[in-house]
């Protein structure tokens, strides 16, 4: 009896060897463990068999269950994890096949680049100043220390806009956003005519030239200047916050010049280089081989302009610069062509 | 304005300082040097990596290779006509040289040269520009044969050496070069092409440039000798001056000093026209203007080298037209006044101008000789006959002298810098440096004195500095013997009195004012000496400004947060519109109209912002899925004041509403509702409620363009702020758009922002809620909206969110009505019991049955 049993149990584990799948799993255990396996057949019989023979046949039939359980369910392990294996690997993905898109938003490139600009000067306590964009020639020119027929007036050709009766006050667009420094030292100083509050304000805006719309020139263009106005401003104070400014904006190790210039609105002016962010000051297309890039100009605000504003010059001074967000991310970028800006093709948006 | 080293040497000695060293000082000083071109001097070397610091042009000669050499005889060539072979000596040994050059042809065969010609001559090696090539391109000598005859060098051109475009002979040059010697260490020079800006007038000019460089470096300042012609610097000879004084024969009457402060004439007689010397003519072409004849370069290099334009006229016509109308016994008058209008001048380009009362004119007794600095008349112009030369020295005002350049299109280099101002001390300086050079180069007399009318002398203020002034606005230390010390640098004659500097401007510069303002101007200066590299970088200690920020653009620039999280890409469009473009959308009356548009389809500032936006869809149109806004000024016209500028935001949507994927092959359009649900979202993003939407007014703006079915009126408690919905079939056609619907919206934003926001939040619950379906049946006209307001009404605070899931009709539930679906959610400060929700309901379903008929649906 007991070498049947061993016999059960040998072809058993046998036949256990070519399971692979759950289904003939359990096929093996219906037949090797099941009601009428021949191993159940032998409990059923353990009542037939004498006293003397049945513990021995009862504790070895024990035995081979056992067994036969243990190595079905080892064998149910192993054939759960082929399974799990063979079905992770018949699920593997083309990881190559692009992403599903989404429809996202974005700001324009001239909104991002502003906004970056005014938030550094933001941390540097500038506050936001606008103004409208269709001006007078007071306003835009002659406040500004740009008298009728004055050769700066050529620097910036302008756009006028029909109107009747003017006289030497013609409407035009704003060729920068420099009449808001008017408008702006008008409206501190009338909080307290006497003694004038200190100003430190950040401009931006669209501003308006006569040009031929080309790669290199448009139309319309942003402009973003800031104005300082106070008791004790000096040229130094106008090196030092500006450095301090290209430096946030172009990296902290940027090194920085300044070049006497002419601006009819302020003096001393200047015009402040970088070290071409592109090369490093190698020499590259986009600094022309100079190893400079030119990033914007400035200068003490002019005494006319101060006077103009309701600040005495006398006792008070200030400075104030401008500077472009499109000419800043065409050199970033190296974009080539002017024209993208307005052209609100996708394709270029997208890419911001 | 182009200036060759070579000419600054004239007036400043240089030694140490390479050309790039020049044009740095320049460049900060605000002379910016915007490329150096060399032609012949050592070319900065830049190892790989190195730093480079101007734009740069040019070739560096070689300095073994290319020499002054004399030509002796211009034989045949055996094999070709128009060739010939130059037995020429390069200062060391004999050499044939092939060349083609047609301005010595004319010596071919007449055998030993009686008087050797100096060329330029290039040996084997060399690498020069490629004469025959279009633009520059480099070549090498080699030895080679040409026509039977063995060629390895040659004599050169202009436009081979990189001097100019000049390849129509080769370099004849004077006398006096030393042969043998190098080309380089001769004639070797480099050009900075300077930008002058309008405070800087008075440098345009190589004495100009000069001076500054002096200054900047500390170093002398080398005048010419200009008196009146007895000595000239080159030859140290005295030119003759002789004959009756031009003060017997000319007489000048200014009519409007104001017009014209200054006229100074002398006079030259006796002399030849003919080419002007070789270097001479080599400098005006570094410089960039073309050697014409002896005279005419000498009033040109005369503007180069000190500034002041001058205009030579034939004496001999001006006598002969006097000549018609009166006996010769008297002078000849010149007369300065304004042109009439309508007044004709035939120019010496050979035009015919017609003049207006802003051009000024110079005159004599018989009419108009010439327009006053911007261009001479034909009629009295330098010809190869003349003899004798009336030299004109003037001031003029500036602005006259810009309105007529710009009037007649007649830039030049005599306008730029009269129209920039130029001092009236030049005037005479002018002429002496004029006639000086006339002499030199033409062999002639030049006559006693000058006539010198001066009727109206600028200024030339004197500005008082302390050293307070300097440490206010520039923030440094300076005694009053340090500035004064810098500002005698550039010619002010400065007096030191304690802290304070009296500093009176130097007759050659017209842009120091007075008062606070010259304060400024010579502040400038003492900082551009100084060197503003050498002012310290501090950090400003004055107090802060009061805070009283920008609202406005605040909320703006939220408004674009929420628009872009909506899935918005912004646009910024071009201001600039015209009328029919704008019209497709909408028509107005009345635009901001420019007066010099740039194109007639941008001569009006917009009115609709959508009309732009609608352009940009049209050029994206091909794109799978548009949806764009912008925010930003219209521009409405208020006669002829300044314009009202209100701010818009329009938004355009088209396309399909998801992305295509490979496994996504197909999407719904946008539509209608895509539109309303991120306004919903917008208007919450800004706090707004109390927003309703009604089918549009047919009478308002938006009708004209959107759907009448559908579209809608936004409202916040009652007052319209904008209208949204799908581009009407009409509208759409006229656009180049595909075949799904345009959405578009448009918002006033100045009404938007005005509205009073709402903050607080609904509070979120511990309890669970009870959800439930309710499908009530109404009849169309019922709106979706009618029946929410009731839900929530009758809800009160229980219902949390009415939510309609489904809109259904059919046959069943009859004609002319609709089923509405909506999800509820019951909410309470306890756990909600079944009962009480249901209790809710019933209310709910008698509520509807009551105000709208409406049935439950089962």
């Amino acid at each position: 009896m007991l070498d049947k049993l061993n016999e059960i149990e040998k072809s058993a584990l046998e036949s256990l060897r070519s399971v692979t799948d759950s289904a003939a799993l359990e096929s093996w255990r219906v037949s090797h463990l099941g009601r009428s396996s021949a191993l159940m057949t032998v409990f059923a019989g353990l009542g037939k068999l004498s006293k003397e023979e049945r513990p021995a046949v009862g504790s070895g039939a024990n035995r081979v269950k056992v067994a036969l359980e243990s190595a079905l369910e080892e064998r149910s392990k192993l054939v759960k994890s082929a399974a799990l294996a063979k079905s992770l690997e018949e699920d593997a993905l083309d990881v190559t096949l692009p992403g599903r898109g989404v429809h996202v938003g974005r700001l324009h490139p001239s909104t991002q680049q502003l906004r970056k600009v005014m938030s550094i000067l933001a941390d540097m306590g500038f506050q936001i100043y606008t103004s409208r964009e269709v001006e007078t020639d007071e306003y835009n020119f002659q406040l500004l220390n740009f008298p009728p027929n004055h050769p700066a007036r050529d620097m910036q050709d302008t756009f006028f806009v029909e109107a009747e009766g003017r006289g030497d006050n013609p409407i035009l667009l704003r060729t920068h956003t420099s009449p808001g420094q008017i408008h702006a030292m008008r409206e501190y100083s009338a909080m307290n005519p006497d003694n004038p509050p200190p100003i430190r304000i950040a401009l931006p805006g669209m501003c308006f030239r006569y040009e031929q719309i080309t790669a290199r020139s448009e139309i319309q263009f942003n402009q973003v200047e800031g104005l300082v106005v106070g008791e004790n401003i000096t040229f130094a104070d106008l090196k030092g916050t500006l450095a301090d400014f290209a430096r946030r904006m172009f990296g902290q190790h940027a090194r920085v010049r300044f070049r006497a210039s002419y601006f009819p609105f302020t003096e001393p002016s200047a015009e402040v280089d970088v070290e071409c962010f592109v090369c490093g000051g190698k020499g590259c297309g986009v600094c022309k081989n100079s190893g400079w890039l030119e990033i914007l100009g400035c200068g003490m605000v002019h005494p006319v302009v101060l006077q103009n504003g309701g600040y005495d010059p006398a006792r008070y001074s200030g400075f104030a610069w401008g500077m472009g967000p499109e000419r800043q991310l065409m050199l970033r970028y190296k974009i080539d062509d002017i024209r993208y800006f307005w052209g609100n093709d996708l394709r270029f948006l997208e890419q911001f | 304005m182009k200036i060759p080293i070579s000419w600054l040497k004239d007036y400043i000695d240089l030694d140490g300082l390479s050309v790039e060293d020049i044009a740095r000082k320049l460049t900060l000083a605000g002379l910016e040097v915007d490329e150096i071109k060399y032609a012949g001097l050592a070319m900065p070397e830049y190892k790989d990596g190195e730093k480079h610091e101007f734009k740069t042009s040019g070739i560096a000669w070689d300095k073994e290779k290319l020499v002054v050499a004399e030509i002796r005889e211009v034989k045949a060539h055996p094999n070709a006509d128009r060739l010939t072979l130059l037995d020429l000596f390069d200062g060391k040994e004999s050499q044939t040289v092939l060349t083609g050059a047609p301005n010595i042809f004319h010596l071919k065969g007449t055998g030993k040269l009686d008087k050797p010609i100096k060329a330029a001559y290039a040996k084997e090696g060399t690498t020069l520009y490629d004469g025959h090539a279009e633009g520059l391109q480099l070549m090498t000598l080699k030895r080679t044969k040409i026509r039977g005859v063995e060629s390895y060098s040659m004599v050169c051109s202009e436009k081979e050496l990189g001097i100019s475009e000049e390849h129509e002979g080769i370099i004849l040059f004077d006398d006096d070069a030393p042969v043998g010697m190098s080309l380089a260490n001769y004639m070797g020079d480099a050009v900075l092409d300077i930008s002058i800006v309008p405070n800087m007038a008075r440098n345009a000019n190589v004495i100009g440039i000069a001076r500054e460089l002096a200054a900047l470096t500390g170093r002398e300042l080398k005048r010419p000798t200009m008196d009146n012609g007895r000595r000239t610097k080159k030859s140290g000879q005295s030119s003759a001056v002789n004959g009756q004084s031009v003060t017997e024969l000319v007489e000048i009457e200014i009519t409007n000093p104001e017009l014209n402060p200054r006229f100074v004439a002398g006079l030259i007689r006796d002399i030849e026209i003919k080419p002007s010397p070789y270097h001479i003519q080599r400098r005006l072409r570094l410089a960039g203007m073309r050697p014409i004849s002896n005279i005419v370069d000498a009033t040109n290099y005369a503007m180069l080298d000190i500034g002041q334009p001058l205009h030579a006229f034939d004496y001999d016509v001006l006598v002969s037209r006097v000549g018609q109308i009166a006996n010769l016994s008297h002078k000849i008058k010149i007369i300065t006044r304004a042109a009439k209008d309508g007044e004709k001048l035939t120019t010496l380009d050979g035009k015919e101008r017609v003049l207006t009362s802003e051009n000024v004119l110079v005159c004599d007794e018989s009419g108009p000789l010439a327009m006053a600095g911007v261009m001479g008349g034909a009629e009295s112009e330098v010809t190869d006959k003349t003899r004798t030369i009336l030299l004109e020295g003037a001031a003029w005002n500036f602005i006259n002298i810009r309105k007529t350049a710009k009037q007649h299109n007649l830039p030049s280099e005599a306008s730029f810098r009269f129209s920039r101002g130029v001092h009236p001390a030049m005037a005479e300086q002018g002429v002496k440096r004029g006639l000086q050079l006339m002499a030199e180069w033409s062999g002639g007399q030049i006559a006693p004195d000058l006539v010198d009318v001066y009727p109206l002398k600028p200024k030339d203020p004197t500005i008082t500095v302390t050293t307070k002034d300097v440490k206010r606005l520039l923030g440094i230390d300076l005694t009053a013997k340090q500035i004064a010390e810098l500002l005698t640098r550039l010619e002010f004659e400065c007096k030191v009195e304690k802290d304070s500097v009296k500093a009176k401007t130097p007759p050659h510069r017209l842009d120091i004012g007075e008062g606070a303002v010259g304060l400024a101007d010579v502040l400038e200066e003492v900082a551009r000496v100084y060197g503003y590299d050498r002012i310290p970088e501090t950090r400003m200690s004055d107090s802060l400004p009061p805070q009283v920020g920008n609202p406005q653009h605040e909320w703006e620039e939220h408004a674009r947060d929420i628009l872009v999280i909506l899935g918005l890409q912004e646009v910024v469009s071009y201001r600039m519109t015209s009328p029919e473009r704008e019209s497709r959308l909408v028509s107005f009356d009345e635009y901001v109209a420019l007066a010099n548009p740039i194109a007639p389809e941008r001569r009006v500032m917009r009115r609709s912002l959508l009309a732009s936006l609608l352009e940009n869809v049209e050029k994206n149109a091909r794109a799978e899925s548009i949806s764009m806004f912008e925010i930003g000024s219209v521009f409405e016209p208020n006669k002829n004041d300044l314009p009202n500028e209100p701010r818009k935001l329009a938004i355009a949507m088209t396309g399909l509403r998801t992305q295509t994927a490979w496994d996504v092959k197909d999407s719904a359009s946008f539509d209608f509702y895509d539109m309303k649900g991120r306004l919903e979202l917008l208007l919450s993003g800004l706090r707004l409620s109390g927003i309703s939407y009604t089918p549009t007014d047919s009478s308002s703006l938006s009708a004209g363009f959107l759907h009448p079915g559908k579209s809608a009126e936004v409202k916040i408690n009652g007052q319209s702020v904008g209208a949204f919905g799908e581009l009407h079939p009409l509208v759409k056609e006229k656009y180049d758009f595909e075949d799904s619907p345009v959405i578009v919206a448009e918002f006033d934003l100045d009404t938007l922002r005005n509205a009073t926001p709402t903050y607080g939040i609904a509070p979120v619950s511990e309890f669970p809620p009870v959800l439930e379906d309710i499908a009530v049946i109404v009849d169309e006209s019922v709106t979706a909206e009618k029946v929410e307001g009731l839900i929530k009404q009758t809800g009160g605070k229980t219902v949390t969110r009415v939510r309609l899931f489904d809109v259904y009709r059919d046959e069943k539930i009859g004609a002319g009505k609709k089923s509405l679906a909506y999800n509820l959610t019951y909410q309470s400060e306890k756990t909600m019991t079944d009962a009480e929700a249901a209790a809710i309901r019933t209310k709910i379903v008698k509520r509807l049955e009551h105000e709208v008929g409406a049935k439950l649906r089962g």
